[in-house]
């Protein structure tokens, strides 16, 4: 039974969130719609330009090709990689080691340093004249690189920068490994099943659920990929464009160059991206994952 | 002779299969020490190119340690940028912020959770709808929000929001509320406590894990966030650390030296949150995959 009393009082526990969704996220959505059809510049009346913007991000301007590109190859590198060597690792650390907590420890700190301190950081590192990954190279006697500064190296240099954060998924795929019940292996030791077949068979599909999260919210995660890219290319998404992403030029189109209209038709492709790959992630991978029960 | 001979080869396949697994184990001993000291080595080196005097820090070949342990860069962080502002700005952003999640998002996600009312499910599908969306969609109109209310370039835009709620937060608080058996309730009501007195007074010191790791993740979001920062903050007074010490990086000279400095300093109190909190918080973030 629901009295009209719980109602009122369940109103006034969320009002805060109700609040901040109408003004913050509802209402903004719709105005940012409105103004995707205008030219919007923070000065003076927008005029109602039709689907002019989205026209031209499609036809004429090569800069919203060349982000989009980026990204997707960001994508494409950094979400199977960190995924999977995050797993491994998680599956390194499951195998009754000694210390574990101290070695769960190592592997997380890196995860909880800002990225901006990250990228300065690892800029250091790849500095192509006194940089330590260069003078490694140079000791081996192997080909150095411009690494951040150069047009191919930029982009797999972030997402080696970004294989340093992994420890935050690896603390996830670890719980998941964990709550593994023990049978399942020995029923499968009794059956002489290999080491292969027991990961494949059993820790796979188990801690699939855990997967699956991790691989969603590394997508969406990595489509709005900028700030590290931002601070490496002090703010240009150089050399040649290179390191412009998706979002980054949202954020030079909005806020540098003040094309509100623009900015708000390209944050609407974002969206639908999203949208549109987690979907598809959801209907493909998504019906391969392993639930135990209907909670 | 026959039985001892196979007695023999088992013994002997006993014997491998032991060897086998203690193979095994330094392999993945060693595979877990070379892991630890590659994920090491950038700390080890942001710390010791902060202590090196400048001709080191871009010396070739580079050195681990420096020759000289010199403090200089630690007082040209302040000398370059007022980093001391940068601090206090990031300081009252990461606690105001921290601050009104913690206690908007604890009161949101008590009411999903405990209080029974129509359209509940319809706004929870719309809380949960909204951990898909990109902040990119949003940012353009509410940047106009901010600047009609004149609040651009001060750090109200980006404290307030979170009087509202996070709607991660609310989520994984929920989740565990949820967990709370309904009887603990009960009896406080029929003691006389109303809804309210029940979330503050017995709710919230029970949930202590879900809100340490909370607060935590919150503290951690508002002081490495980048980007609200840099399209609100436009004087360099107002800057957080997080824009801030992108200062180092003049348009002719890095000041490699006091910006490992700058980012060491601004390390500190994340590292120290981390070891304090870290039982619960592992655990807790360790629940965030469990969603299903």
């Amino acid at each position: 039974m629901l009295s009209k009393k719980r109602s009122k009082l369940f109103y006034l526990f969320v009002f805060p969130w109700i609040f901040g969704f109408l003004f913050l996220t509802a209402g903004p959505m719709l105005y940012s719609l409105y103004l995707s059809f205008t030219n919007s510049s923070g000065f003076g009346t927008p005029d109602w330009v039709g689907l002019d913007n989205y026209s031209r991000m499609f036809n004429q301007d090569p800069l919203f090709w060349k982000s989009l590109g980026n990204t997707f190859f960001y994508t494409a590198l950094s979400v199977p990689l960190s995924l999977v060597t995050g797993y491994l690792l998680a599956v390194l650390l499951n195998t009754k080691v000694k210390f574990m907590g101290v070695f769960r420890t190592i592997f997380y700190l890196p995860s909880i340093v800002p990225t901006v301190a990250t990228s300065l950081l690892w800029m250091l590192i790849f500095q192509p004249n006194f940089g330590i990954a260069n003078a490694i190279l140079d000791f081996f006697g192997l080909p150095t690189s411009l690494w951040l500064l150069s047009e191919q190296m930029v982009k797999p240099t972030l997402v080696i920068m970004s294989l340093w954060g992994i420890g935050g998924g690896m603390v996830i795929y670890l719980a998941g490994l964990q709550e593994v019940p023990k049978s399942l292996y020995e029923a499968a030791d009794m059956d002489g099943a290999s080491t292969w077949r027991k990961f494949f068979n059993i820790t796979v599909p188990m801690t699939s659920p855990v997967i699956f999260f991790q691989l969603i919210m590394g997508l969406i995660g990595a489509l709005q990929v900028f700030t590290q890219a931002y601070v490496v290319s002090s703010g240009s998404g150089g050399p040649n464009y290179q390191s412009l992403f998706f979002v980054f030029y949202l954020y030079q189109q909005g806020f540098r160059y003040f094309n509100q209209g623009y900015g708000s038709a390209m944050a609407w492709i974002l969206f639908f991206l999203v949208l549109i790959l987690t979907g598809f992630i959801f209907n493909s991978v998504g019906k391969k994952v392993y639930y135990e029960s209907g909670d | 002779m026959e039985l001892t001979g196979e007695q023999k080869s088992i013994q002997k396949k006993y014997k491998s299969i032991e060897k086998e697994i203690k193979v095994k184990r330094i392999l993945i001993y060693l595979a877990l020490i070379s892991l630890s000291i590659v994920f090491i080595f950038p700390f080890l080196w942001m710390l010791f190119t902060a202590f090196k005097p400048e001709n080191e820090a871009m010396a070739f070949p580079p050195r681990l340690l420096p020759r000289v342990w010199d403090l200089e860069n630690f007082g040209e962080v302040f000398q370059i940028v007022p980093f001391a502002t940068f601090y206090k700005n990031s300081i009252i952003v990461a606690g105001l912020g921290t601050l009104g999640t913690v206690l908007s998002s604890s009161l949101v996600a008590y009411g999903f959770a405990r209080i029974k009312a129509t359209g509940r499910g319809v706004w929870f599908a719309l809380l949960m709808s909204t951990l898909m969306l990109p902040p990119q969609v949003t940012m353009i109109p509410v940047y106009i929000i901010w600047s009609r209310l004149g609040f651009v370039d001060s750090l109200v835009p980006l404290i307030v929001p979170a009087f509202l709620g996070n709607s991660y937060y609310i989520f994984l608080l929920r989740q565990f509320f949820r967990t709370i058996p309904k009887e603990v309730e009960e009896s406080a009501y029929l003691d006389g406590a109303n809804t309210f007195q029940i979330y503050w007074k017995l709710i919230l010191p029970m949930s202590r894990a879900a809100i340490i790791t909370v607060t935590l993740l919150s503290f951690m979001g508002f002081w490495n966030d980048f980007m609200n920062p840099l399209i609100y903050l436009h004087s360099v007074e107002n800057y957080t650390l997080a824009i801030g010490v992108m200062q180092f990086q003049g348009a002719l000279t890095v000041y490699w030296g006091p910006m490992m400095a700058a980012s060491t300093l601004m390390l500190i109190p994340l590292v120290i949150i981390f070891f304090t909190g870290q039982k619960h918080f592992v655990e807790g973030i360790a629940t965030q995959g469990n969603k299903g």
